[in-house]
Order: C-alpha cells, then structure tokens, then sequence
C-alpha cells in the first residue's frame, strides 16, 4: 500500500523533473528536502493520528468487501480510516472495529470486531464453554465468522497489539461512510 | 479615527504580514523538529528510564537509563539473550523490561517458583509468533512464567547500552 504510493509519487516526481529542466543541483536538492519533509511528517501522522490501511479478505464482510479487481495493480479492497487516539489510554468500546498486529504472525494486521474486554466473560461457540477474559487482554470476532481468523483460532489477544481503531471507509465511493459499533447478541451476558 | 493619530500611525506601522509569516515558518520548523524527533524515536534509537528490581544483575532498582534500538525488532532479528522493552499483556499502559529467554519453537526451561521454594522444573514450547521473556531476577519478577509466551507483535525495542549512572556505562551483555 505504501509502496505503492511511493512509487505513484516518484514518478510525479519524475514528470515535474523533467518538466522543470532537471539539470539545476539546486532543484534536485530542494526536491530531496521536500520528499524527506513530507515523509517526516506523513509518518508521524500515520503513526500518531490517523492512518489509512488497505482490507484484504472476507472477514469483515459485509462491512468491508473485497471486491474483484477490474484491472491489474487496481486496489483489491476498501481503504479505510483508522484513528490512533485510543492508543493513549487504551480505551475501547464493545463493537469497535480495531486494526491489530497478529498474534501469531507480527508482520501482518487483522481488523475484526472487539466482542468482550477484560473482566467479562463470553461464550466459546461451538462449545458451550465460558471463559473469562483476562486482564489486559480482549476478544476479537470477524463479523463474517465463516471464514474469518480470530479469537476463535488464538484465544483472547492482548491490548498492547492493538494499532487502531476503524472509523470510516473511505474507498471505494459508493460506500463512503462510518462505521458503526455493533455487539453480537447473547455472546456475552448483561451485568 | 478612535484612536489618537499617533497610535494608529504607529499600529499600522508594524509589519503584522511579516510577522505572521514569520510565525508561521517557526511554527513548521518546530513541528518539522517534533516529526524528525518522532521518527527517530519510533524507528531507530531511544532513550527510556528503567526502574524496578525483575532485571536486577543487569538494571538497578532505583532506575537506570538506557538506549534503546528499534531497527532490530523491525527486521525481526531479536535473539535469545536480548533485553527488550514489551508492552506488558495484562496491561498494555505498562512497558516493561525483560529478557528473550526462548524464541518460536524453542522449548524452554524454567523452575516454578523459585520464590516460594518450588523448584521443580518445567518445560514448555513457545509457540509460533511468540517468545518467552523473563526477568533475571527469577525471585522479584512477573514474566512468562505467569503469564506465558508473548507476541512478538508487543516487543517494541531493545535495551543495547546503559547509559547513566557513568560507573554502569557500557553495553548490556547478552547473557545466555
């Protein structure tokens, strides 16, 4: 995803090089300043407010869908916005859609839904075992629980992996829009 | 004009677009600054304050301040023997320090409790994605051993070099 903006970039780059003359050192250099500038600051709003992430699979469905790509190199699935202001004190609600590191995999994020937080129990399907969720840690739930990889396979998962919570889908247009808190029913029993 | 002659003359006088550009230039540099200062903090080097006696040997109680690197937990080079900085899993405001006793796939090796006298020893398999972290101090420390294997996803540095108080500076040995 990234990559690939960088590559959409570069090759602005290129054009406005080329249209400018591209022989002066001293446009060269103000380039580079700008292109490190710019990533500076990209970064470290990505990093701290608010970042835009790609949605790879069928999990989510039908908040977020995969849809078949048009033409080659074309985006595969919705780009969301993720907030990252819930990271200073780690507070969430039930039914939040949250971007997570995996946990058996660090190098790949899962976005499913927050179904129980600490101190609650929840109900194991498929097996009519209640388990109470640990200090620290949450369950996490693909909304489409058919083909989804969530706390079903893994257990609960710590907060710490947490990266961000999901606000809005922002990709494609027609459906532009928030996303809204949704708890499954009769998982978890009312205090 | 409400105001005297001389005031207005003179309020007019002051070049208020400059100064506004002026700020304004400031206000990017400072901000640029705070965004290199982020990066550089997150992606390759650190400072923190480690406190508390679970690393004793290695960290002092009253608190040692240490550098910490980012770029080997990104290339996910992090080996046996390190001390690393992790969220702790029961409760993710917390960072604490410990050292990588076992990787995904090592079984490892520990006593019980040694704290209450129980000895026996107990082996357990990491599991994929994981690693096993405890305190050197086996007595005063919350590590793995209650609270099992960790995600590698909560590992966010490693502590490399001591660098106050001066009689302690030095890097810190990877001890197996």
């Amino acid at each position: 995803m990234i990559l690939r903006l960088i590559i959409v970039y570069l090759r602005f780059l290129l054009i406005v090089g080329m249209s400018a003359g591209m022989g002066s050192q001293n446009f060269l250099w103000q380039l580079t300043k700008r292109t490190v500038t710019g990533a500076l600051i990209g970064i470290t709003i990505s990093d701290r407010y608010v970042t835009v992430s790609s949605i790879r699979g069928s999990s989510m469905y039908p908040a977020f869908q995969t849809t078949p790509a048009t033409f080659p190199g074309s985006l595969k699935g919705d780009l969301v916005l993720a907030e990252r202001f819930c990271l200073e004190k780690y507070k969430f609600s039930l039914g939040d859609v949250i971007i997570f590191q995996g946990p058996d995999n660090h190098k790949r994020n899962l976005v499913k839904r927050l179904i129980a937080l600490p101190g609650q129990w929840i109900q194991i399907p498929e097996s009519s075992e209640m388990l109470k969720i640990p200090e620290g840690h949450c369950w996490v739930e693909g909304d489409n629980s058919a083909c989804s990889l969530d706390s079903r396979s893994f257990g609960p998962i710590p907060l710490g992996l947490v990266k961000g919570r999901v606000t809005h889908v922002i990709w494609p247009p027609h459906r532009i829009g928030a996303i809204e808190r949704k708890v499954p029913t009769g998982r978890t029993p009312p205090y | 004009m409400a105001w005297g002659s001389g005031t207005g003359r003179r309020f007019a006088g002051i070049p208020w677009r400059m100064i506004a550009s002026d700020a304004a230039a400031r206000f990017m540099l400072v901000c640029k600054a705070a965004c290199a200062v982020h990066v550089f903090n997150n992606y390759v080097c650190s400072i923190a304050l480690l406190r508390g006696p679970s690393m004793l040997p290695a960290i002092n109680v009253s608190g040692d301040v240490v550098a910490v690197e980012h770029i080997s937990v990104r290339s996910g080079t992090i080996d046996v023997g390190d001390v690393v900085l992790l969220r702790s899993p029961e409760n993710p405001l917390k960072v604490v320090t410990k050292r990588v006793t076992g990787l995904e796939g090592d079984s490892v090796t520990f006593e019980r409790d040694p704290a209450r006298g129980d000895h026996r020893p107990k082996t357990v398999l990491v599991p994929k994605g994981h690693v096993w972290v405890q305190g050197d101090n086996v007595y005063e420390s919350r590590d793995s051993r209650q609270f099992g294997p960790v995600p590698y996803g909560l590992i966010h540095g490693r502590a490399f070099c001591k660098l106050w108080p001066p009689k302690d500076f030095g890097y810190i040995q990877q001890k197996l």
